[in-house]
């Protein structure tokens, strides 16, 4: 864990308990600051169950970036290839349309009916959804979802 | 007032673009210049891209950014995930130089260059700052007397020394926004909490996302409202079609979800359909009638 920051963590428990999410589920957010400091918890379901609310962010009283550190320790899983198969798959809306909610047959309708023409986005321009696969795969972002 | 480019994101034209509709003719009607940011990207989505690649969240972030900065526009989001990413990232690009370049060498491979210099805004804060709740009451000439619970959204305030919208916990801008309709702002408990969408929760993990969502209708209900007013369209999301699948396991709220954009625009006299909410996935014939009853009255100002 890069973040060193988070060493300065006191185990007060602000942060758990202004979690939205821990209310319902496994997620101690103090626990993951505590492990991640002590070991590799790439695997650990409850990473992913974070709402990014920021809550725990802004009422730590050490200042600590904790939802940043969770972003971070997620990108660490995502590359030991801990990927979730819903996430796979709006990773790949954004590879093949360049939206992550990509428009469906129903929604064109609606338009329609409601008098808005096609959207303006890359959707609507192929040159620009070719720039866009052309990014993701200058990132790398391809080959790190890839199964 | 400088042209505006208008940013509408995934979900505003592909799943909710009544949305989109009310948000262009508020636009118009309040005499904001504005255009659609053509060409545009998803932002990418704060949630999962943030989380899986920094790099790449900001690269393709950078690239709607640029759009703007071809058009010399400020970017306005109607979506507090649009404006979660297109803002951090446009704060992280303008200051962190290391990050420029390595953004730049990616986006020089399609012609393109972050420059810095452009600001990404958000509907509500835009409203608030620029047009102000005076102006906004001025043109509203019979309110629409609704009460109202407001839900700001979490990346709409937080983090808040990027966001500088003032305090997270009291937060004070959208209330007096919707108050300027006419509704009246009820005040209700785990009002800042969020709606449970966030974070790839939603996309990865219904149930859990659900709970939260439970957590919130349950104190919105308990408060006797109306409806909830947000500004967001995957909070919208969230308490809209949340409520039809709470539904499933015999929990019914049916409680009305307006998106700000939709609340002004019926306050300016447009009508349930012109604003698209008939368009929800939650439909409550009562609040219908109620707001058709206000218009009624409303008739001759349209």
């Amino acid at each position: 864990m890069k973040n060193s920051d988070i060493l300065t963590c006191f185990q007060c428990g602000a942060c758990t308990g202004s979690c939205p999410s821990g209310k319902y589920t496994s997620l101690n957010v103090r626990r993951i600051i505590k492990d991640s400091i002590k070991k590799d918890i790439s695997d650990q379901l409850d990473l992913w169950m974070c709402t990014t609310c920021y809550n725990c962010q802004e009422r730590c009283p050490r200042g600590i970036n904790v939802t940043d550190a969770i972003l971070s320790l997620r990108a660490e899983a995502v590359k030991k290839g801990h990927i979730l198969p819903a996430h796979r798959a709006v990773c790949n809306f954004l590879i093949e349309t360049g939206h992550a909610v990509p428009i469906d047959e129903i929604h064109i309708i609606i338009r329609e009916k409601i008098g808005l023409s096609e959207p303006e986005t890359v959707r609507k321009y192929p040159k620009a959804l070719k720039d866009v696969k052309k990014l993701l795969e200058s990132t790398g972002f391809n080959e790190l979802i890839h199964e | 007032m400088k042209e505006f480019s208008l940013y509408l994101g995934c979900l505003i034209p592909n799943r909710y673009p009544g949305i989109e509709k009310a948000t262009k003719l508020v636009l118009d009607r309040l005499g904001i210049k504005w255009s659609e940011l053509k060409e545009a990207s998803c932002c990418p989505a704060p949630g999962v891209f943030r989380s899986f690649d920094q790099t790449t969240w900001l690269t393709l972030a950078s690239r709607n950014i640029v759009l703007g900065e071809e058009k010399k526009t400020d970017l306005l989001t109607i979506c507090n995930g649009c404006f979660s990413s297109l803002m951090d990232a446009n704060n992280i690009l303008k200051n962190d130089s290391l990050q420029r370049v390595k953004v730049n060498d990616h986006l020089k491979k399609i012609g393109k260059q972050y420059k810095g210099t452009i600001e990404v805004r958000h509907i509500i804060e835009f409203l608030d700052k620029e047009i102000g709740t005076e102006k906004i009451d001025q043109m509203i000439e019979r309110p629409l007397k609704l009460r109202v619970a407001v839900h700001y959204g979490c990346h709409l305030l937080k983090p808040t020394k990027e966001r500088k919208l003032g305090d997270a916990e009291y937060p004070l801008f959208f209330d007096g926004l919707v108050e300027a309709t006419g509704a009246i702002s009820v005040p209700y408990e785990g009002k800042n909490s969020c709606c449970g969408a966030g974070g790839g929760v939603r996309s990865a993990m219904l149930e859990t996302s659900l709970k939260m969502t439970e957590y919130k209708l349950q104190r919105i209900k308990k408060a006797g409202v109306d409806c909830i007013v947000e500004a967001c369209p995957f909070c919208h999301l969230q308490y809209d079609s949340g409520q039809v699948e709470l539904a499933k396991s015999g929990k019914v709220f049916n409680i009305p979800v307006v998106h700000y954009s939709q609340l002004l625009g019926l306050a300016l006299g447009y009508s349930f359909e012109d604003v698209g909410l008939h368009l929800n996935a939650t439909r409550n014939p009562e609040f219908e009638n109620k707001v058709a009853q206000i218009q009624k009255k409303d008739a001759s100002i349209k």
